[in-house]
């Protein structure tokens, strides 16, 4: 469950930024590679945003797939999980993006 | 009237771009560590495992087997309890105890707050031992210059594509346990490879932290990854 870690990390990323300001959504976008489970950001951010300015505040997540570039073929692929592999086969894919774990935008009242 | 676009939105909300990296705290602080490491030539070893792989048992042995040789400091990261700390020290170690509570991994904060206290000298190793955990550790950087997942046989040989992005961020990962080889089904090549499925750089060393086996392949690894004396 290092979802509620990450969770408080977004709302205090929020907080550092906008101080007391009202927050009435978040946009996250969680790469499919990033090891973070959505639901569970879902399940947690309800009870890390409660008594803070995101308290109520509604959340979106956008989940884009990661892109690899196979150090065999040179192909460049969209993986959809950790465990993907290039069509022709090889594991050994440098991975170019998926990772990403950011809070996109806010919106304020 | 929205003050963003002039759409006629009654709720009048305003979007502020943030593109903030959730684990950029995170990430900042594992930098200080890491600078700290490069600045006080000590190797910082991140190592993970689930519980009762045996981690405990292996550094006990390796502060037991380096200890004229090596200094090895260790942070121990727990839940709860001194219970390893106590261990370690028994064998001799440089050690602290870090309990994280609810939290089921080791952050960048947690480890630069034991620093000061363990106060490693130039040459040594930091090894620390994270919470026994195959998931969430794997997400935290710690300004580790390694990472080596300590796995056991009787765990199955499947674990690396179970786990993918615990074995991922492995530079090397220690099959531990060998000596029960006899009487559980485990088979190694097919953990190399679904180990180099996942990670086709990982190096695996097959060792015992009982009984000896493949300790001096580890140990030499460590050796060539101490920072020389400037």
């Amino acid at each position: 469950m290092h979802e509620l870690a990450i969770t408080q990390g977004v709302v205090d990323a929020v907080t550092e930024r906008l101080g007391d300001t009202r927050v009435s959504r978040v946009v996250l976008e969680i790469g499919r590679l990033s090891g973070v489970a959505v639901e569970s950001v879902r399940f947690c951010f309800p009870l890390v945003a409660e008594g803070t300015p995101l308290a109520g505040a509604r959340l979106d997540i956008v989940e884009p797939p990661g892109r690899g570039r196979c150090r065999r073929c040179g192909r460049e692929t969209e993986l959809v999980d950790p465990l993907a592999v290039c069509p022709c086969g090889s594991a050994d894919l440098e991975l170019t993006s998926g990772r990403q774990l950011l809070v996109k935008r806010v919106e304020v009242a | 009237m929205c003050g963003t676009c002039g759409c006629d939105d009654p709720a009048e909300t305003r979007t502020v771009l943030l593109e903030q990296d959730v684990l950029a705290k995170n990430d900042r602080l594992a930098d200080r560590n890491r600078a700290w490491f490069a600045e006080h030539g000590v190797l910082a070893v991140n190592l993970m495992s689930s519980p009762g792989a045996g981690k405990t048992t292996l550094l006990e042995r390796m502060v037991t087997d380096l200890g004229g040789e090596l200094a090895i400091s260790v942070a121990e990261g727990d839940q709860a309890t001194r219970i390893d700390a106590d261990r370690i020290r028994a064998a001799g170690g440089n050690v602290v105890q870090i309990n994280t509570g609810t939290g089921c991994h080791l952050d960048a904060e947690m480890l630069a707050g034991a620093l000061p206290v363990l106060d490693p000298p130039p040459g040594s190793v930091l090894l620390v031992e994270n919470v026994g955990n195959l998931v969430c550790p794997a997400l935290f950087d710690l300004g580790e210059r390694h990472r080596v997942v300590i796995m056991s046989v009787t765990e199955g040989e499947d674990k690396p594509v179970k786990y993918p992005h615990m074995f991922r961020a492995a530079t090397l990962v220690l099959v531990n346990k060998v000596d029960l080889l006899p009487y559980v089904p485990f088979d190694m090549p097919r953990f190399v490879d679904a180990a180099r499925h996942v990670n086709p750089e990982v190096d695996v060393l097959p060792v015992s932290a009982t009984r000896g086996d493949g300790l001096d392949s580890w140990y030499a690894w460590l050796r060539r990854a101490v920072p020389t004396a400037a």
